[in-house]
């Protein structure tokens, strides 16, 4: 549930430091069958709060609320419950790779070898981007059919800057990406302004942007990249130092630590509900564990890959953008309501437009990482498979196709789940028809999975 | 009670198709004064508070603000002015939480980071005021009950420092205790020289709180009655109609004097 709580995945409404245990959500009532460990304590502090604060009324207990117990029991309990209620995040996609991961290491044992799984990373990359750009299309309740086109056009756009006229890499790059932009832009305008269906002006931007590929492209149809440029760098450059692997593991999890303790005890001082410390800690270690496994695996290959960086760099500050940010909040709240947001004084037009204008940038910015994997351009470019990968990887991950839910870490999930499933399957050599098959299995898993825990949500009126 | 009302409304006309909701209506609001505005089902109340809010801009007539005519053409522009409203459909997103409802379009931040523990905070500071229970400030408002998503779109209005308060029918789906606490909050208002439109279909409470009563009947005025100076069936007998007959009007005219003279028609 990412709303608008502060630290991802459960409510912020935990247990607080002092004694008076605070109510987590309502109660399904069969989650209250087993027993109701927390009743007691509630009207314990239900008589606490009735002698106490003037603020009670909030604090007070309904009796009627499950209390979650203090400390790490009520965490456990607590996750069970949200679990059966629906509120699945990303324990399927997560069991799903494991399972992935069991089927072809058992398959073949090359599967889990870590120059098999750092190349599946690098190339989960490109995809992953894209998808990073869907998810916040998705959460608006919209869709964007364009931009395998869109990443196809701005690597030829690239190509033929650099290649052809010679232009400065770097600047290239950016007017590749600009023009990523400006055709996302297109399509939101035509949308928020005009009211075409979002589904119907990026259908067009589909074929369009295609067709414009081609035409910048020439009559060659391939044109090859510097190999050492800048671009063919992206998913070739490893960072061989066995200590940047492992130092960003390191940043990354002390940073993840620091910012909760830092929130918990900003919310002691402001004596709002905290996360106790002992679920701050196995948050810490859940995180860390797959973090340092995974630098490891680099290290033990080529070193850190610059595409893995770059690639949860984008993970990172796009879920910055819409969990701390009130553009962020505003996104989630047309996703929700538009017209509640347009009450809200939300400039919803604008913020249509810049989900699309950042849609497009992020389909450019895979279109690089596409290039940079072929060290070329080519008529296929952003065709085939790409578009459906990419909506599957942010949908696969999580990120609900109803709307108003969804993070960009479901692209990262969502990424690792097709690319294993190419990579496994090239490994046994099946060719594309089972391959097709299989993603296309796995992608209706995942929307009946967003469908079945929508339907249980609401009946366990969380949704 | 000053001068200038805070907000008066000229001659405001709307149109959908064929349906003309509202027809040259008049409506002051002073500060530290609360309006009923009443008027039968489809009379034209919430049109004409989504025309003052900015959500369907009036065709024709004009907004006067403190005296000096505005215009609203959207949400923000009343918002800007200072007019909170709380809309008969709540308006709510029900994907985000409370705090995310309560603050939406007016977030706490520290340089550019949304400050969730200082919403968090307030909000709850906010809630208790309006004695409201909800099991936490954190469940997205899909799963709250209709008075518990009634007293946040309340609350919500307050937030901001509004100089007038739109309220359309508030209590509509309040309990008791909650209802009441509502009319305490109108009263508070008023005590802070806030202008007040109340709308509601509640008789007892619109003579409770209100100071005046604005009759709406199929989309035109239909009297204006201060209410310490006015019987309940004078004013039902306008918003049903009945005062159109000529032996209700000269009752009325007989039997009260002090009754305002504004009825138009
Ligand atoms: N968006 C719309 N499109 C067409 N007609 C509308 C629209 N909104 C309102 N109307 C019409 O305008 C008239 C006034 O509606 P309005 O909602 O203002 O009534 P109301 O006084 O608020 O009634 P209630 O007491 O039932 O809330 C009605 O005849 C209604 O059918
Ligand atoms: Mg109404």
């Amino acid at each position: 549930m990412t709303t608008g709580t502060p630290t991802d995945g459960t409510p912020a409404d935990d247990t607080p430091a002092d004694d008076t245990p605070v109510n987590v959500s309502k109660a399904p009532s069969e989650a209250g069958g087993s027993g109701r460990p927390g009743s007691g304590a509630a009207e314990k502090g239900a008589a606490e709060n009735g002698t106490a604060a003037p603020d009670a009324s909030v604090a007070t207990v309904d009796p009627r609320l499950l209390v979650r117990q203090k400390g790490f029991a009520g965490y456990l309990e607590d996750l069970l419950r949200r679990l059966r209620t629906g509120e699945l995040g990303s324990v399927p996609v997560i069991v799903g790779l494991l399972v992935i991961g069991a089927v072809f290491q058992l398959q073949d044992s090359a599967f889990l070898s870590s120059n098999n799984l750092s190349d599946l990373f690098v190339q989960s990359a490109g995809t992953g981007l894209i998808a990073v750009g869907i998810v916040f299309v998705l959460i608006l309740g919209e869709i964007d059919l364009s931009v395998g086109s869109v990443s196809g056009m701005s690597a030829a756009v690239l190509a033929v800057l650099n290649i052809n006229h010679g232009m400065n890499e770097v600047l290239a790059v950016l007017l590749a990406l600009l023009t990523g932009m400006a055709a996302g832009a297109i399509h939101g305008f035509f949308f928020a302004r005009i009211g075409v269906p979002a589904f119907v002006v990026t259908l067009a931007g589909l074929l369009g942007w295609n067709g414009l590929m081609l035409q910048i492209l020439g009559p060659s149809g391939t044109i090859n990249l510097d190999d050492d440029g800048l671009v063919a760098h992206l998913t070739n450059y490893y960072f061989a130092d066995k200590a940047a692997a492992m130092g960003l593991a390191t940043v990354c999890v002390l940073a993840f630590l620091g910012f909760s303790l830092l929130d918990q005890r900003r919310r002691k001082a402001a004596d709002v509900p905290s996360r106790p410390l002992s679920e701050i800690l196995l948050r810490t270690v859940v995180l860390a564990v797959p973090a340092y496994v995974a630098a490891a695996v680099f290290n033990s290959y080529k070193g850190l890959p610059l595409a893995v960086v770059i690639f949860l760099g984008v993970v990172v500050i796009g879920d910055f953008v819409l969990r701390r940010t009130s553009y962020g909040r505003q996104v989630f709240a047309v996703g929700g309501s538009s017209e509640a947001a347009g009450r809200a004084g939300i400039n919803v037009p604008m913020v249509r437009i810049t989900v699309y204008a950042i849609a497009g940038t992020m389909a450019a910015v895979g279109g690089l990482f596409f290039a940079s994997q072929i060290n070329a351009a080519n008529q296929s470019s952003g065709a085939g498979s790409l578009l459906m990968n990419c909506i599957a990887a942010a949908v696969i991950g999580g990120t609900s196709l109803f709307g108003g839910r969804g993070k960009t870490w479901s692209a990262l999930l969502g990424a690792l789940v097709i690319q294993s499933i190419n990579s496994g399957m090239a490994l046994l050599g099946t060719g594309s028809a089972l391959r097709d098959m299989i993603t296309g299995a796995v992608l209706l898993a995942a929307v009946v999975i967003d469908s079945v825990s929508r339907r249980t949500q609401k009946t366990a009126g969380r949704a | 009670m000053s001068a200038t009302p805070v907000l008066a409304l000229r001659g405001i006309s709307k149109r959908f198709g064929a349906v003309q909701a509202l027809t040259d209506v008049e409506l002051e609001i002073h500060p530290g004064e609360v309006v009923a505005l009443v008027g039968d089902n489809g009379a034209g109340k919430s049109t004409l508070v989504k025309a003052i809010a900015g959500v369907g801009p009036a065709d024709e007539g004009t907004v006067e603000w403190d005296g000096e005519p505005v215009r609203i053409e959207r949400p923000h522009d009343a918002q800007e002015l200072g007019i909170a409203t709380v809309y008969q459909d709540l308006a709510l997103c029900d994907n985000l939480d409370v705090v995310g409802n309560l603050f939406l379009g007016n977030e706490i931040k520290s340089r550019t980071v949304l400050n969730e523990v200082e919403m968090e905070r307030r909000a709850r500071e906010l809630l208790s005021t309006l004695s409201i229970r909800i099991p936490s400030v954190r469940v997205p408002v899909a799963s709250l009950s209709g008075g518990q998503r009634q007293t946040v779109a309340i609350a919500r209005s307050l937030l901001g420092e509004p100089r007038v308060v739109i309220l359309d029918e508030p209590t509509a789906a309040l309990g008791v205790e909650q209802t009441a606490q509502v009319l305490d909050l109108v009263e508070r208002l008023r005590e802070r020289e806030l202008g007040v439109l109340l709308i509601s279909h509640n008789m007892a409470d619109v003579r409770a709180v209100s100071d005046r009563v604005a009759v709406l009947r199929l989309g035109r005025n239909n009297g204006t009655f201060t209410v310490s100076e006015t019987t309940q069936e004078e004013i039902v007998s306008a918003i049903t109609g009945a005062s159109d007959n000529v032996v209700t009007r000269r009752n009325a005219r007989t039997a009260d004097n002090a009754r305002t003279t504004e009825v138009h028609k």
